[in-house]
């Protein structure tokens, strides 16, 4: 089709617009439609809100003026990034030692290691908080051990924060670290450098990305964590907390656009930075590289086992005390085993059916988020036409993680709630907190999906095409089957974080519509610590279910599916 | 042979009948959306007692703090989602109908209750239910072990033995909290209530989200001291909670639940309905299984863990009062209190 004779070009010109082409284009622009409706029109009209007063009427930057000249609020940005850091340099240099002991030693127990470290992620991030005051509260079992300082606050977020971004960053650096070149190491040893001048001059260089990347990761994760902050921040104020406290405490819309405009920056400033980083980190291993092989050295290898364990037995005590605590009559005073917090008696839509609503909202946002998802990243790596079309549906498609969950939830406020906007229909429905937690949660799918892709021949999508089979054939019997255990990947990462995310969909639920993550918030604001904690349990256990399903899923269908892998 | 035969068409045609009944009703049924901040243990409880006489209405609640409910009452000001109120707090619902945001009404049997208990226009906008009162919750185990003596007073919480111990709500989102800084100002006067709050707020180790959680923290030991409510303290004695239940001497501030219909509900029938319900004698009875002070004379009969001379105790409230300074004190407070940045 490269040549210019006239036959060929209205061939191509038929091509151009054929109906395959043309429903490629339908779908393109539906991708585009989505994530204008679902990102932009939202982040857009809370910019607006942010510079009106509640009248509506435009007033500059009077609202910032106002932040700023109020300590109350704007001593939280201090707040948060003194959090912030903390957090990463703890969490980094805790996951970093982790992932080298998992990596480059011969430690035993590497596999249940990694089980455990992932189970932090299954919980909503308010379940550590929870355990954490029944540890170190003041009635906490091993409240001596904080020497009279008190948990409620910046301690207690610390701690809350580090437990459950840990696994992040470990996922991070594990990957980094397992790509080294064992040719370097044999090196050094020929030339007897010492071992601290090998890690220093070897290791840390060629993980050097992996570390900013994760650096950056568990910055982000931090300064926008809602969930430990509201259950233990006490009166130390945070950004994420103040958002809260203004939507939903005060209705301040306003400010609570401001807070929110000035929580995205450092979001999206972290987010392209990355993005920078991780551009020049391609092609660092060669095809020549040997992997590594640590050799067994028993006093390094139980050094690095026992701080293992540790970290394993730290992660089992705080998940084993929100079981403990919602299996406990009344804590301190009546330490007897009762089930009744699982009942939830009379707390109306704070109970069962909150955790039905979740079932509900997490099964239909991996079923069709996963389906979606992948489809428009089919699209954009393989459609051929339209290319400006594509680069725009792909750049769409990375933005939502600059984009915090508090700030997506009060941006689908404004825009959704406009009486306005004819889609105001779907306020307060299960519609808008599917579509929310959809986009909330989009890139990583995303950019997963895109890898799968990529490693797919294109010459898929040439035969179908010389054998006049439509695309849509080509994708669900080849492309979908082939591309299987990526698809399950997403579809389980949807259900576990549409199960345990509070941030954004606090500010969305309707009367019929409360999720059990928010329920959990509820009874702990309202003191119900014991079913709190029964209902963090209930979705720990769930999402354990789903992963445990998911798992042996993959592992029936890759039987199934993937036989001609082994021809 | 026959006759099981016939008994089972009997039996066919009846199910066939009921289940047209039910599925008629359901037609039929009525959905109103109510706002309330009334107890979340209570919820059921009133939705089923209002089912017994009115099945064909559905009731789905949306229940929060006080503050919260009322800020976001006012902020769905143009377009409305509420069809009725059902237990706010009366200097909330005069705040309401000051932006013309309530339907008056005069339920049926209205006038059997108390006077003070009803809105004075014609129609009244809006019906109260009940008082709730304020209380201090005191947790005996952990006072005794702390060394830190039960208050009888409001003027005792600001002495330097209760520093880090005492819990109370946020007036901002809590109505128990705006009801606590309302009646020490109706009791000592703006300038000195704001004094006795900067001693109290020294002493405070939290402002909490919503008025029940002090009294929960002091009852789970995580707090001494708790400034809470009257119904949840009784509440969690009854229920085995090592608390005892202070009412402080200088007097008890107190506010109304009320009940009021939103302007501009499409379901006015059902909500006239509930409102007729919410003034009965049986909705009173309800009212009286939490609270001791209920609106319609005669009813009330004393509940356990609260003192028999309640109504003597309770500060002369003023509701315009606490309703036309609402804004303005609660920026005051913010104003002096919330940027509590140190964590004790």
């Amino acid at each position: 089709m490269s040549t210019s004779s006239p036959v060929l070009s209205i061939s191509a010109w038929r091509y151009r617009f054929s109906s395959e082409t043309l429903l490629k284009l339908l779908f393109l622009l539906a991708a585009l439609g989505l994530m204008l409706i679902g990102l932009v029109f939202p982040l857009y009209t809370m910019l607006l809100k942010s510079l009106q007063n509640s009248a509506g009427d435009f007033i500059g930057l009077a609202n910032y003026r106002h932040y700023f000249s109020t300590p109350a609020l704007a001593n939280s940005i201090v707040n948060s990034f003194f959090i912030a850091i903390l957090t990463m340099v703890l969490v980094v240099g805790l996951a970093f030692m982790c992932a080298y002991g998992m990596t480059r030693t011969c430690m035993p127990g590497k596999r249940i290691f990694r089980m455990l470290t992932l189970l932090p992620i299954l919980a909503p991030s308010l379940l550590p908080a929870i355990s954490l005051v029944y540890i170190f509260g003041n009635q906490g079992y091993l409240k001596a051990l904080l020497g009279g300082a008190s948990i409620y606050g910046p301690i207690g977020i610390v701690i809350g924060m580090c437990f459950w971004i840990f696994p992040h960053a470990l996922m991070i650096l594990v990957t980094a670290l397992s790509n080294s070149d064992a040719r370097l190491y044999e090196a050094a040893r020929a030339m007897k450098t010492s071992a601290f001048r090998t890690f220093m001059t070897v290791t840390l260089p060629g993980v050097r990305y992996g570390l900013i990347s994760c650096a950056f990761v568990v910055f982000t994760l931090a300064i926008t964590d809602f969930g430990v902050p509201k259950v233990i921040g006490g009166q130390y104020n945070l950004l994420a907390t103040d958002i809260y406290k203004q939507v939903v405490g005060q209705q301040n819309f306003q400010m609570g656009a401001v807070v929110s405009v000035i929580l995205l920056l450092p979001a999206v400033f972290t987010f392209i930075a990355d993005r920078w980083v991780q551009r020049r980190q391609t092609a660092q291993l060669s095809a020549r590289a040997v992997p590594y092989q640590p050799e067994p050295s028993a006093v390094r290898d139980w050094t690095f086992a026992l701080l293992c364990y540790a970290v394993a037995g730290i992660i089992l005590l705080v998940i084993g005390t929100a079981v403990y605590a919602s299996l406990i009559q009344f804590w301190p005073y009546n330490l007897s085993f009762t089930l009744q917090h699982y009942r939830f008696d009379g707390l109306g839509g704070s109970g069962w059916q909150s955790w039905f609503n979740s079932l509900k909202m997490a099964g239909s946002v991996a079923l069709i988020g996963t389906l979606v998802i992948f489809t428009n990243a089919w699209l954009v790596e393989k459609g051929q036409a339209f290319a400006p079309l594509r680069q725009a549906v792909h750049l769409f498609s990375i933005l939502p993680m600059a984009v915090p969950g508090m700030v997506l939830g009060l941006a689908y406020i404004f825009y959704f709630n406009h009486p306005g906007n004819p889609l105001n229909l779907m306020y307060g429905t299960l519609a808008i907190l599917v579509l929310n937690t959809l986009i909330h949660f989009y890139t990583v799918c995303h950019l997963t999906s895109m890898t799968a892709l990529k490693q797919l021949d294109p010459e898929f999508e040439s035969v179908g095409a010389s054998m006049k089979v439509p695309f849509w054939r080509t994708y669900t019997r080849v492309t979908l089957p082939v591309s299987l255990p990526a698809v399950l990947d997403i579809s389980v990462y949807l259900f576990v974080n549409a199960m345990t995310t509070v941030s954004a969909v606090v500010f969305l639920y309707g009367p019929d519509t409360r999720l059990a993550s928010v329920s959990v918030l509820h009874l702990d604001e309202a003191g119900y610590f014991a079913s709190a904690a029964a209902m963090a349990v209930l979705i720990l256990l769930t999402s354990m279910v789903v992963k445990l399903l998911h798992a042996a899923l993959t592992y029936l269908l890759l039987r199934k599916a993937q036989v001609w892998r082994h021809r | 042979m026959k006759n099981a035969l016939l008994h089972t068409l009997k039996k066919t045609t009846l199910a066939l009948a009921l289940g047209a009944a039910v599925a008629a009703q359901a037609a039929s049924a009525t959905e109103l959306t109510v706002y309330t901040a009334v107890e979340s243990d209570d919820l059921q409880k009133y939705a089923q007692r209002f089912n017994q006489a009115h099945p064909e209405i559905t009731i789905r609640w949306v229940r929060d703090s006080t503050g919260v409910m009322t800020a976001r009452l006012l902020a769905e000001k143009d377009n409305p989602r509420a069809d009725v109120i059902w237990g706010l707090a009366a200097t909330s619902l005069l705040l309401l109908d000051d932006e013309g945001l309530l339907e008056p009404y005069a339920p049926a049997g209205v006038e059997k209750l108390d006077p003070k208990f009803v809105d004075q226009n014609t129609p009244p906008a809006w019906v109260g239910m009940d008082a709730w009162v304020a209380a201090i919750c005191y947790n005996t185990i952990e006072g005794e072990k702390l060394g830190v003596p039960m208050p009888t007073s409001w003027e005792d919480l600001t002495r330097p033995e209760y520093k880090g111990h005492v819990v109370m709500p946020n007036p901002s989102s809590s109505g128990t909290g705006y009801l606590d800084v309302a009646s020490w100002i109706q009791l000592w006067g703006e300038e000195q209530a704001w004094t006795f709050m900067d001693g109290l707020h020294d002493n405070i180790s939290r402002y909490t989200h919503s008025g029940s959680a002090p009294c929960n923290l002091a009852a789970s030991g995580e707090a001494v001291v708790g400034v809470s409510f009257a119904f949840r303290a009784a509440r969690l004695k009854s229920q085995g909670a090592p608390v005892e239940v202070v009412f402080p001497s200088e007097g008890l501030g107190w506010d109304m639940e009320a009940a009021a219909i939103v302007k501009g509900t499409q379901n006015l029938e059902a909500a006239q309905t509930l409102m007729d319900w919410a003034v009965s004698r049986e909705a009173n009875e309800l009212y009286n299984e939490g609270y001791a002070v209920v609106a319609m004379p005669g009813v009330a009969k004393p509940i356990e863990n609260y003192p028999a001379d309640i109504v003597e105790r309770m500060i002369d409230n003023d509701f315009s009062f606490a309703a036309v300074n609402r804004d303005r004190i609660l920026q005051e407070w913010q104003r002096r209190y919330d940027g509590k940045t140190e964590a004790r």
